[in-house]
């Protein structure tokens, strides 16, 4: 026994280094990116959807300015993608195969799982706007401004994360292989009622009073602006999406902290 | 050894319950460095239930929980584990490096990712994906993303479910020789010869209580029973009449007959069957240690309160 006391007793209390803490963020967020990037079955619906239809009515159907609309439209519904899908498939996906609960007890860095996921759907939601603005430059011949280029992949990168959180909190409501069908029945009406695949005018009037309600509406919105179309304020549209993030967090925080 | 220098995990008159259920109740437990503590039990036994007090999954409702004389949900006491849980699927698409890489960068002072590899015997395995390896071969990954912190405490739930008997006597190797460094070792497992080839110590649960706890040696003592084997010509029937004999049971040549007092048996067997050949008499293993110990226990809480789910 004395041996084996003299071992414990040598080992001193080793404090992380900061170094080594960053750096297990860092490979968090690296090994998400690869894990998620590596599966075909869950990039392909991400970057499919919005380049197939941006391709259908974007290039085949209209040309000219609808084209340049149906850019912004199409692109803030690629960027909602891999924040629902993303985020709320993966996380349910494992809370039911405790992977999760295996993170919980090793000692992960607090947030670094999120913040991982987070990486991740900007990752995905920048290579979709790229994808749009490749398609929207040499297929429908939108002419852009560099400016104009770098504020839609801005938009892309950062209006990824109010729909993580929306994502996530789905993901706190269910385990396993139901979220993709609870997720697509958020995403696919919300996309549809705040202007993502018609424009709003084409809708019945009562349905374009609510669109606002949605946060996709004021994703659109920033959008529009990043190619020109929208000269309005976007202070209001930016506070809302802010809104939107940090009441989903924190409901699924909640949720997370309760239910596991 | 009096002060808690080397305690690594206690629980300390734990309680818990899941919605009227007693998961625990009034559980004790220490485990101290250089030691693996065999934490035994049926399903619903509450093995579980301290393992994510312990790890920090769980808050006990009462009683006191430590890992390194800290709360279990502080990293700082975390950094010092490793954990092999029964069920976690690892993401499918990372390479066995990538995910020892990703495990060891939690820690403060890890093993080199060669090291871990080559203690849990996966070297070979390192640029395949998680999801093309066969079941025996994901164990041993995790087995190896559970040492690769350099714990002092090892949490290893059920490590050797699927694997082969050369796999899990290889696992058996490392395990001791992680203990000979002085590394802790919480094990739970169904395979009482996985017990009986590593444990220091026995901790027997049923019902959120602990039943037994002592060394493997004490645990076999508490039972009585011996096993007598023999080739003999006498009917099942007569030797089960006999009043000393608990239990008889026949394979295709052997008889084998359970009893508290041995003597008395062999004598009567030998007076009744002058032909009687390959005589044994065997202290009970600790399989029948363990199933008499809960049969106890059920019998026990049956009579005093229905079962509960």
């Amino acid at each position: 026994m004395e041996a084996m006391r003299s071992v414990t007793q040598s080992i001193p209390v080793i404090e992380m280094p900061r170094r080594r803490i960053i750096g297990a963020y860092l490979e968090e967020a690296r090994s998400e990116c690869l894990r998620y990037l590596r599966a075909p079955a869950f990039m392909r619906p991400m970057l499919l959807f919005s380049t197939v239809f941006y391709l259908m009515f974007g290039v085949v159907l209209n040309h000219g300015e609808a084209s340049r609309y149906l850019l912004a439209s199409y692109s803030a519904f690629g960027i909602i993608g891999p924040g629902l899908f993303g985020f709320g498939v993966s996380l349910a996906i494992e809370r039911d195969g405790g992977l999760l609960t295996l993170k919980r007890a090793l000692p992960m860095p607090p947030g670094a799982y999120l913040l991982g996921k987070m990486v991740m759907a900007m990752v995905a939601a920048t290579i979709v706007t790229v994808l749009l603005l490749l398609i929207g430059v040499f297929l429908a011949h939108v002419v852009l401004s560099g400016g104009q280029m770098l504020a839609l992949l801005l938009t892309g990168m950062f209006g990824v994360l109010p729909f993580c959180a929306l994502g996530m909190f789905v993901g706190t409501l269910i385990k396993g292989q139901g979220a993709p069908g609870l997720l697509n029945l958020v995403y696919l009406p919300m996309a549809f009622l705040s202007g993502l695949w018609l424009p709003l005018s084409m809708l019945p009037h009562a349905l374009q009073r609510l669109a606002p309600i949605w946060p996709s509406y004021h994703l659109n919105q920033l959008t529009q602006a990043a190619v020109g179309l929208n000269k309005g304020p976007l202070l209001g549209d930016v506070l809302v999406l802010i809104g939107f993030a940090v009441g989903f967090i924190w409901l699924a925080e909640r949720r997370l902290r309760r239910h596991g | 050894m009096n002060s808690s220098i080397g305690v690594a995990a206690r629980l300390v008159a734990v309680g818990k319950s899941y919605g009227g259920v007693m998961a625990l109740d009034g559980v004790d437990l220490q485990l101290r460095s250089g030691q693996l503590l065999a934490l035994l039990g049926s399903n619903g036994a509450g093995k579980s239930t301290a393992i994510s007090l312990l790890l920090g999954l769980l808050r006990p409702d009462a009683g006191t929980v430590e890992l390194f004389g800290q709360a279990p949900g502080r990293i700082q006491a975390r950094r010092r584990i490793g954990v092999m849980l029964q069920h976690a699927e690892l993401p499918p698409t990372l390479q066995v490096g990538e995910l020892l890489r990703l495990t060891a960068s939690y820690y403060p002072a890890p093993r080199s990712l060669i090291e871990s590899a080559e203690l849990a015997g996966v070297s070979d395995l390192l640029k395949r994906p998680y999801a093309r390896l066969s079941g025996g071969q994901q164990r041993r990954v995790q087995f190896a993303l559970a040492l690769c912190g350099r714990p002092e405490l090892l949490f290893l739930d059920e490590p050797t479910v699927g694997m082969d008997i050369q796999t899990r006597q290889r696992l058996w190797a490392t395990i001791r020789q992680l203990i000979v460094e002085g590394c802790a070792v919480l094990l739970t497992t169904h395979y009482l010869e996985e017990a009986e080839a590593l444990a220091d110590r026995v901790c027997v649960m049923a019902r959120g209580r602990v039943i037994h706890e002592g060394s493997v040696d004490e645990f076999r003592a508490r039972v009585a029973l011996k096993r007598i084997r023999c080739l003999t010509t006498l009917p099942l029937d007569t030797v089960r009449g006999w009043p000393e004999v608990s239990e008889v049971r026949q394979d295709k040549v052997r008889l084998h007959i359970t009893v508290v007092e041995a003597e008395a048996v062999v004598r009567r067997l030998l007076e009744t069957d002058p032909q009687l050949r390959e005589l044994e008499v065997q202290r009970a293993g600790v399989a029948e240690a363990f199933t008499e110990l809960t049969q106890d226990a059920d019998e026990a809480s049956n009579s005093a309160q229905r079962e509960a789910a």
